[in-house]
């Protein structure tokens, strides 16, 4: 019955969502059934809130390997959370409610919630990013020696779209004179680059996108019809 | 009008004598009166000039394919609506009035053998500032219930309106399919009939060939080498919610991994960035565990939410790695720009490193960052594949019958497209526009969906 009941659900609004992208009138139950999904999963943020502090504070109180992170965490959470539902810093924005504190928006520029978001999340997210660029580098170091024919060509073809998505115009233009109708000079790397882009690379990301498509459509058949349940945990 | 005296007096040419009778007082209000007249019927005569000829044809439509919400609106400008410096039509103004008939049942009628009692709701729109020559509007706010009656004005200067152009009794229809989508909805009846019948045929014993995938026959491989290391596992099922289907491929993949590491009692973490995938991995690792026999196995602390924040989640993730070196590491589910982070973490620690997304642009980055990728499909095809079912098998198949027809849609399409461009019938046509063939499967059959 545990399981059941969920598959019905499903099943029975999987088949919704299908059925309204070509019957009209059935975009209001759409509508709906997506409303119902915000809200669900509004109420699982409480459980995923509630999951956080007893996993931390669980970590903290086994000395757990860094367990001083999951006070930091605990902290910033609790701060985050305690500024913001008390609006601190929030001044009231509309002139009919100037004697009501706490009747700006928690996010308003200027407030304590904003502060935190704009000088502390902010740059850490943009590090952790910024962090990718090394990442590509070594990603690109092992993935481009040249071992064989066919790691050769893929040497040579990213080194064609690398320069030609930077320094082409300006390598170029170095050498070649600019055209007297005012068009843009040839660039023979930025070109290539171009056609490598629109000719190779889009007829396999096609190729793979059609895979994709259909094996949604498999999947999500087999989810409906109740044929994998294994997401559920199975019929055990 | 000059008097007999006075045209007399001109013409000797000298200046004209002055009247100099007394005017009776009666006489001068009737002039006063004359005056105001005149000055009334000259306002008058003014504000005429300003006003502009009403739109002329107007005419009312459903909007083919859509719930009955639009009805659009057509009618030719104001005669007086000339493109111009001088045009005197400023904008067109559209008011639109509903009547909702709604029936609103009567107990005591209905016992009275009297018909339900009928009620109209009154709603007003209103648009304006449609520019001068607009000739259309759109409604999009219609009730199909609701009956409309609708004015438009052509309105002039000193927002002087004219008369309206009128209809009554308008309404919008429900349409029950959307013919648009027509060719689209051929082509999932087709794939999706495909797919049940393979379905059918694999449940009543016939056997079905799949290629075996490399990426999921490690999975034993990467459990195994954990549990002799003795280390850790870890599970992404991506940074998405259950709405999407590539973490629902990538739960169903941990069902199966988990299944295999209870067997081995290799520890599994799976930290998640939702709450309700956190949810649905305690219920598939659990039931996993009780499939093998290891109901101990399952240990809920090791499956948690940590933030739906794309690099706070990486951040704990890439910690975590760094600190319990895990001997194998799972990205299976959908994902962003972290991909490559949490690859190259896992390849710098030293485990084996097992990926699968359907987002095309991450793939090059798991490609060249772990040890097994499955490519698009293969993610969705590994439930399939790990459950050894025949139906689900069946399901395979059915896939791959959806790729043959692609396939013959691709080579159709192109003989098309080349006959279209060698055909001299066409050969007027401008080389920047499609050719009428090519522009009919692109437009109608591919835009369909």
């Amino acid at each position: 019955m545990s399981k059941t009941v969920p598959v019905v659900i499903a099943a029975l609004v999987g088949f919704l969502m299908i059925f309204a992208y070509f019957v009209p009138p059935l975009l209001s139950w759409r509508q709906t059934a997506e409303e119902w999904f915000t809200i669900v999963a509004t109420i699982a943020m409480l459980l995923g809130g509630a999951n956080l502090c007893v996993h931390h504070l669980q970590k903290i109180s086994d000395r757990d390997a860094g367990w001083g992170f999951s006070a930091v965490t605990l902290a910033a959470f609790a701060i985050t959370v305690g500024v913001g539902l008390l609006k601190v810093g929030v001044v009231p924005e509309s002139a009919k409610h100037l004697d009501h504190a706490w009747s700006g928006q928690f996010q308003q520029e200027g407030g304590a919630f904003w502060w935190i978001y704009q000088y502390l999340f902010s740059p850490v997210v943009a590090t952790m990013f910024a962090l990718l660029a090394f990442y590509v580098a070594s990603a690109a170091f092992r993935a481009f020696r040249a071992k064989n024919l066919e790691a050769m060509l893929l040497l040579v073809t990213a080194l064609i779209v690398l320069v030609g998505q930077t320094k082409d115009r300006e390598i170029t233009s170095l050498f070649l004179p600019t055209p007297s109708d005012g068009s843009l000079p040839w660039m023979p790397i930025a070109d290539l680059t171009e056609f490598i882009r629109k000719t190779f690379v889009t007829a396999g990301q096609r190729a793979i996108m059609i895979g994709v498509a259909l094996g949604v459509v498999a999947t999500s058949l087999r989810i409906l019809l109740g044929l994998d349940r294994s997401y559920l945990g199975g019929d055990e | 009008m000059k008097s007999r005296d006075e045209s007399r007096e001109t013409r000797a040419g000298g200046v004209p004598r002055r009247a100099t009778r007394v005017v009776p007082f009666s006489r001068l209000i009737s002039v006063l009166l004359a005056l105001s007249a005149v000055q009334t019927l000259g306002l008058c005569a003014a504000i005429a000039a300003d006003k502009v000829r009403p739109p002329e044809n107007l005419q009312a439509f459903d909007v083919p394919n859509d719930a009955g919400t639009a009805i659009k609106l057509v009618w030719s400008p104001s005669p007086d609506d000339v493109p111009g410096p001088t045009n005197p039509v400023t904008h067109y103004s559209v008011r639109i009035e509903g009547r909702e008939r709604s029936s609103h049942l009567q107990l005591g009628l209905l016992l009275q053998g009297r018909i339900p009692f009928v009620t109209y709701t009154a709603g007003t729109l209103t648009s304006v500032g449609l520019g001068p020559q607009v000739r259309e509007f759109e409604f999009t706010k219609a009730n199909p219930r609701t009956t409309y009656s609708i004015d438009v004005y052509a309105s002039g200067a000193k927002g002087v309106a004219s008369e309206p152009a009128h209809l009554e009794g308008v309404q919008s229809r429900v349409n029950w399919f959307n013919w648009t989508k027509l060719s689209f909805f051929l082509l999932t009846l087709a794939i999706c009939g495909t797919v049940i019948v393979c379905t059918e045929l694999a449940r009543r014993g016939k056997p079905f060939y799949v290629r075996p995938i490399a990426g999921l026959q490690a999975i034993e491989e990467a459990v195994g080498r954990a549990t002799e290391m003795g280390k850790p596992m870890l599970f992404v099922p991506g940074i998405q919610d259950m709405n999407e289907i590539d973490t629902v491929a990538g739960l169903t993949i941990l069902a199966s991994v988990a299944r295999t590491a209870a067997e081995y009692d290799t520890p599994l973490e799976v930290p998640t960035t939702r709450a309700l995938v956190m949810t649905a991995a305690r219920e598939a690792v659990q039931a996993a565990a009780l499939a093998a026999g290891r109901p101990d196995y399952y240990n809920e602390d090791r499956i948690y939410y940590v933030t739906d924040e794309q690099f706070g989640y990486v951040a704990s993730v890439c910690g975590w790695m760094y600190r319990e070196q895990p001997a194998a590491c799972f990205f299976l589910g959908k994902f962003y720009a972290e991909s490559l982070i949490l690859a190259e973490t896992g390849n710098a620690v030293g485990a084996i490193q097992i990926a699968g997304t359907a987002e095309t642009t991450q793939l090059p980055f798991f490609v060249a960052a772990c040890d097994y990728t499955l490519l698009g499909e293969e993610l969705f095809a590994a439930s399939a594949y790990l459950s050894g079912e025949p139906a689900q098998m069946g399901m395979l198949k059915g896939q791959d019958f959806g790729k043959l027809a692609a396939m013959v849609l691709v080579v159709v399409g192109c003989l098309i497209a080349t006959w279209d461009a060698v055909s001299p019938r066409h050969a007027d046509v401008d080389r920047e526009q499609l050719r009428p063939r090519v522009q009919w499967i692109t437009n109608t059959v591919l835009k369909g969906g």
